[in-house]
């Protein structure tokens, strides 16, 4: 039952003043002025909600920094000093004020390293989610509309689906992105397939769940019984209700994405023209810079890992409870 | 939440499920419901499986496209060497007969051969199931009873400082790549080149040259440590996370109020009346999770030489050895699916509301 972010503003929400005296001074407002003037307030009043979040917060500023450091990074980063053959320094270096993060076994600055490889990671991590988000709204909203509203035929196709999402959701994730990625020809677009591929049944639940509910709703009921056909009453009254709940699953996706791309460069099935935080430590690995405790190669990547994962999961629990109240305590 | 038991008149539980007695209206009917419960799990399980078999022979032969090209990756081999395997491993064959063959050995136990050992890989995996059990058991009983104990006191005062502090630090480790915090825990605790001397082994299971049951299972412990406590890191979250959430769903429950009016002490009401309750839900949650054991157990394996399953599996990826991985995938799948099968079966003796 959450109040998604489009209905009408309740009158004792903060803000409502100056609309009021907006109200009273151009009376007649035409429609359309009304649905922007009530969108924008819910936006804003999302923006607060979202703002007494710390955490929240913390994880928004935290990705900003780094999406920016993400997309200024050719200007930060001389390309030709990420290649073997052009790297600055000599093997192995600890840190210094030259190099702040050491270099790798060829010589390579770590830190140029980390840089450049939040491109691919945070590539990977968007487009391996949208893959799963858009497959996973598509399966979801088909079972619970169908499974709603479909008559027998519905109700078979609904549940078959659902046992499709169902075995997905139980093997073991890794093994079939790893078998996967292993199978395709090697490269980005592989590694982001894989992992869409299989991480999208939770969202898949989650929508069918919303979906359910929505449709048990009375203005569904009116616009079917004014004659609107499946595709309309799903493009326009379920899918709209079903956005909020995706939005928060989709942030938190993208850290289980990121996590899962720098897991399959570190099994060797990654790109491995491209340098990528987990195949950075999985060259830390193959160069035996752990054994050999070689702390400067390892650590940063990780941390950088760790972090834009963290931020993701902070914001993606944020959303949740703005969006739904009653989800707050379920993580 | 509040579904009863459809029979309420027959206290006789599972004992119902013996000999149906035809003289008993209410006996029979519920053996009926138990033995149709059954039935249908089973069948479900048997089609997930068929579905894993299916997926295996599609991931493995028709999506590679040649699958003798994909094993011969980076490798120079003659047009000869390359029909000789294709004769060897029946690709020489119609689909539909190869899917037969493969179906069939399976059912034999027969999971093909692997490329780069020369060996069955049922035999190689028979060798190595015992240290990845033992190392996933251990692991997955460790953080159980961690997430669960911290989640329990968590849950029992949500918003308190001890419920934050024990949240972002679950939080923090399930953010953190497994196999990174078993690489930071080599480098600063094995590699004795960190800021500590090398306090434990940096990968394998037992030292060459240990001889005698006691010493030999001292030095697996040894080597146990740092790949249990890397496993446990990872998946401790998710209990805490839902033994926090279920035993927050109790605590507004009438007989916690009934337990306290009794005058009862707040660490007994929480440790006798609402642990006890809160677990329940927790159980199941447990077994759906095991699909992430596999992949926690994977990683850990490969970061620390752990000669098991894992490992197995990481070397099948390096050469790639198809064969093996082939074998591995339907192994992982069809563990992970029979062990839910299993919670289906234990959880219905353990929940009264849910029984059949």
């Amino acid at each position: 039952m959450s109040a998604p972010a489009g209905t009408p503003g309740t009158p004792e929400a903060g803000g409502t003043d100056r609309a009021g005296e907006a109200d009273g001074a151009t009376a007649p407002a035409s429609p359309g002025a009304l649905a922007r003037r009530r969108r924008r307030e819910a936006l804003r009043r999302f923006a607060r909600e979202y703002a007494r979040n710390r955490a929240g917060l913390f994880g928004l500023a935290a990705l900003l920094a780094i999406g920016a450091l993400a997309l200024t990074a050719p200007l930060l980063v001389d390309q030709a000093d990420l290649t073997i053959t052009g790297a600055p320094g000599t093997a192995y270096q600890p840190p210094s004020a030259e190099y702040p993060l050491g270099t790798d076994n060829f010589g390579r600055s770590v830190l140029d390293l980390v840089v450049w490889g939040s491109r691919v990671s945070l590539t990977v991590g968007f487009l391996a989610t949208a893959v799963s988000v858009l497959l996973g709204t598509l399966v979801g909203m088909t079972a619970g509309h169908f499974g709603a509203s479909g008559g027998t035929a519905g109700r078979i196709v609904s549940s078959a689906l659902m046992r499709v999402t169902d075995w997905f959701l139980v093997l073991p994730t890794l093994v079939l992105a790893v078998a996967l990625a292993a199978v395709l020809p090697r490269g980005t677009g592989t590694i982001i397939i894989a992992i869409g591929l299989t991480v999208w049944p939770a969202t898949a639940r989650l929508v069918r769940a919303q979906t359910l509910a929505v449709e048990a709703r009375p203005y569904v009921e009116r616009a079917r019984a004014l004659g609107g056909g499946h595709a309309h009453v799903m493009a326009w009254h379920v899918l709209p209700n079903v956005m909020p709940v995706v939005l928060a699953q989709t942030t938190l996706l993208v850290a289980t994405s990121i996590i899962a791309e720098s897991t399959l460069a570190f099994l060797g099935v990654g790109d491995p023209t491209t340098v990528s935080w987990g195949g950075v430590l999985e060259a830390a690995r193959n160069a035996g810079a752990i054994s050999s405790g070689i702390w400067w190669y390892m650590v940063p990547p990780g941390l950088a890992i760790a972090l834009v994962a963290l931020s993701f999961t902070l914001c993606g629990r944020a959303l949740e409870s703005v969006i739904n109240p009653r989800l707050r305590e379920q993580r | 939440m509040t579904s009863t038991p459809t029979t309420a008149g027959d206290p006789s539980g599972p004992g119902a499920t013996g000999a149906p007695d035809p003289a008993d209206p209410a006996g029979s009917g519920r053996a009926w419901r138990v033995a149709r419960y059954v039935a249908g799990r089973l069948t479900t399980a048997a089609v997930s499986l068929g579905a894993v078999v299916v997926a295996g022979f599609f991931l493995f032969r028709i999506l590679p496209g040649d699958p003798v090209r994909a094993m011969t990756e980076g490798r120079e081999v003659t047009a000869e060497q390359r029909e000789e395997l294709r004769r060897q491993f029946g690709l020489d064959e119609p689909l539909w007969q190869q899917f037969l063959d493969y179906a069939a050995g399976l059912l034999r136990l027969d999971l093909g051969t692997s490329f780069q050992y020369r060996e069955p890989v049922a035999e190689l995996i028979l060798d190595r199931l015992g240290s990845t059990v033992l190392l996933a058991g251990t692991g997955t009983v460790v953080a159980a009873l961690l997430g669960l104990f911290l989640g329990a006191r968590a849950g029992w005062r949500p918003g308190g400082r001890g419920d934050r502090v024990n949240t972002a630090v679950a939080l923090f480790f399930w953010s953190v790549p497994t196999f990174w915090l078993g690489l930071l825990l080599i480098v600063f605790l094995a590699s004795g080149r960190g800021f500590v001397p090398g306090l434990f082994p940096t990968g394998g299971m037992v030292d060459p040259g240990t001889d005698g049951v006691l010493e030999t299972a001292l030095n697996t412990a040894w080597h146990m440590v740092l790949p249990v406590i890397t496993m446990v890191a990872v998946i401790y979250a998710q209990y805490l996370m839902i033994m926090r959430s279920s035993l927050m769903d109790e605590k507004g429950a009438d007989y916690l109020t009934t337990a306290r009016a009794k005058g009862l002490r707040d660490t007994l009401v929480r440790r006798r009346h609402a642990v006890p309750n809160a677990l329940l839900p927790t159980v199941t949650l447990v077994f759906l999770n095991l699909g992430q054991i596999v992949s926690g157990v994977i990683l850990v394996e490969t970061v620390f030489s752990w000669p098991g399953l894992g490992q197995l599996f990481y070397s099948g990826l390096r050469v790639p050895d198809l064969g093996l991985v082939q074998g591995l995938f339907v192994v992982f799948a069809a563990s992970v699916i029979l062990m839910n099968l299993l919670a289906d079966m234990v959880y219905p003796l353990l929940d009264p509301r849910v029984r059949p």
